[in-house]
């Protein structure tokens, strides 16, 4: 049972890593969004680099900024390509939620290996507990695309899209940018980040639980 | 449940009993009486006299979490069983509670001038409260932005089932991070106690009376929909 489970999430997971491959809609669009606004915020405040609070909150900015342009699209697509009906026939809404919200993962993962070194650089940043960084990174993406996925679902049914999935998201994504900006700051300055890595694991697991339960009523007619 | 009668007219049970509208109205003069001639100026204030603005204050920020609360409950009954009516008392609760909110905001903003010297301090409750409108604003967008009437309820609801989830997160976790300037209750005095409870009531009261009133319109509006549509 739990394996016939994990191969739906899989299947769909690789049903949009496919689509992606080929035609390339969301990726590049991210990544260039990530990369112009990292290139823009260094610009114009690169002495800033070396104060780490400063700099973990524009990181961030830059990271949700990014979510924000790429991961509404999710399900908007299935609407519009007519394919969302074929996938509710094919598989059970869970696996959908937790394909997709695996694929949201891996294109945040993508645009933090560009965008996050490019930073560091650009700004100047000093990182002094690196496994602390890239925990917070990794807990950080997978919490953001936890609660976007869901919203993601929710903005596909409506009417206007790409306003309403940034106004939908913010409130459900505060708590995150809030410990994810504060635990990057204090591991850039060489402290561990414990408690602000496990409130973003606990909220995963807390939003994760409850979509799970909410998903079939937003993903079925 | 607002129904058609033989002649094709709608009719829906009454809102509250005359008598407590007119009880509320007393009750509610009391209580602003109380508030400016039994209670003494509170010590320890800036300005003693501006103290008085916390009895209306704080029932109107928990009468606000009530209403809320109740939202969500009726969310997750529309869930269960479907009914719009759910739904639409969903919708009103939320709609009452931003009502209350934006009270308690507008008279915690004058008092934190004050007080505190500005009317915004990002103090832990002002940043949960100033969350709590931007989610109910979005429900609002949510809302407002989805075709179709079971669609909408679905979705709402779900909406409002995880905002309501992730609520301990933004009111607990979220203040342990920066300093607070609000004071503890245990620093007025018992008048103070007294007053506020009767405002406490007086704004239960009122909430329960509007909520009756838009539930009253709510059915009017549903009867009519499913009338039209036969």
């Amino acid at each position: 049972m739990m394996r016939y489970y994990l191969r739906c999430v899989l299947a769909v997971l690789g049903k949009d890593i496919t689509c992606e491959l080929r035609a390339r809609h969301a990726l590049g669009a991210i990544l260039l969004f990530a990369v112009t606004s990292t290139i823009a915020v260094s610009f114009t405040l690169s002495g800033w680099g070396s104060k780490s609070e400063v700099a973990s909150a524009l990181l961030w900015i830059v990271l949700y900024f990014s979510a924000m342009s790429g991961l509404g699209r999710s399900f908007v697509h299935e609407e519009e390509m007519r394919t969302a009906a074929l996938l509710k026939f094919s598989t059970r809404p869970n696996s959908v939620y937790l394909g997709k919200l695996a694929f949201n993962w891996m294109l945040l993962l993508c645009v933090q290996i560009v965008t996050v070194p490019l930073f560091v650089m650009l700004m100047g940043c000093r990182v002094d507990h690196w496994g602390a960084f890239i925990a917070l990174l990794l807990v950080g993406s997978f919490a953001l695309s936890a609660g976007a996925t869901m919203a993601a679902a929710m903005v596909a049914r409506a009417s206007v899209k790409g306003a309403l999935f940034a106004v939908i998201s913010f409130p459900l994504l505060v708590p995150v940018l809030a410990s994810a900006i504060h635990g990057t700051g204090l591991a850039m300055s060489g402290h561990s980040a414990a408690s602000d890595i496990r409130l973003l694991t606990y909220y995963s697991g807390t939003v994760i639980t409850a979509s799970l339960m909410l998903f079939k009523f937003i993903w079925e007619d | 449940m607002g129904r058609l009668d033989t002649n094709n007219r709608i009719s829906t049970g009454p809102s509250i009993p005359v008598p407590l509208q007119w009880g509320l109205g007393a009750w509610m003069s009391a209580v602003i009486a109380a508030a400016f001639l039994y209670v003494p100026p509170a010590a320890g204030f800036a300005v003693p006299d501006a103290a008085r603005i916390v009895i209306f204050h704080v029932p109107c920020a928990m009468i606000s979490v009530l209403a809320y609360l109740v939202s969500t409950v009726y969310a997750i009954a529309y869930l269960k069983n479907g009914t719009i009516a759910s739904d639409a008392k969903s919708a009103i609760s939320a709609g009452l509670g931003f009502t209350f909110t934006a009270l308690a905001t507008v008279t915690g903003m004058i008092f934190a001038k004050v007080q505190w010297g500005a009317a915004w301090n990002w103090d832990p409750r002002e940043t949960t409260i100033l969350i709590l409108m931007i989610v109910y604003a979005a429900y609002f967008a949510l809302r407002g932005a989805i075709p179709g009437t079971i669609a909408r309820a679905r979705i709402s609801a779900a909406y409002n089932i995880l905002a309501c989830v992730i609520m301990p997160y933004l009111v607990f976790v979220l203040p342990r991070m920066m300093g607070g300037l609000h004071p503890d209750r245990a620093s007025l005095s018992i008048e103070y106690r007294i007053v506020m409870g009767a405002a406490m009531i007086g704004f239960m009261w009122l909430y329960i009376w509007l909520f009756r009133i838009h539930v009253r319109i709510s059915e009017y509006e549903i009867a009519w929909r499913r009338a039209r549509n036969v």
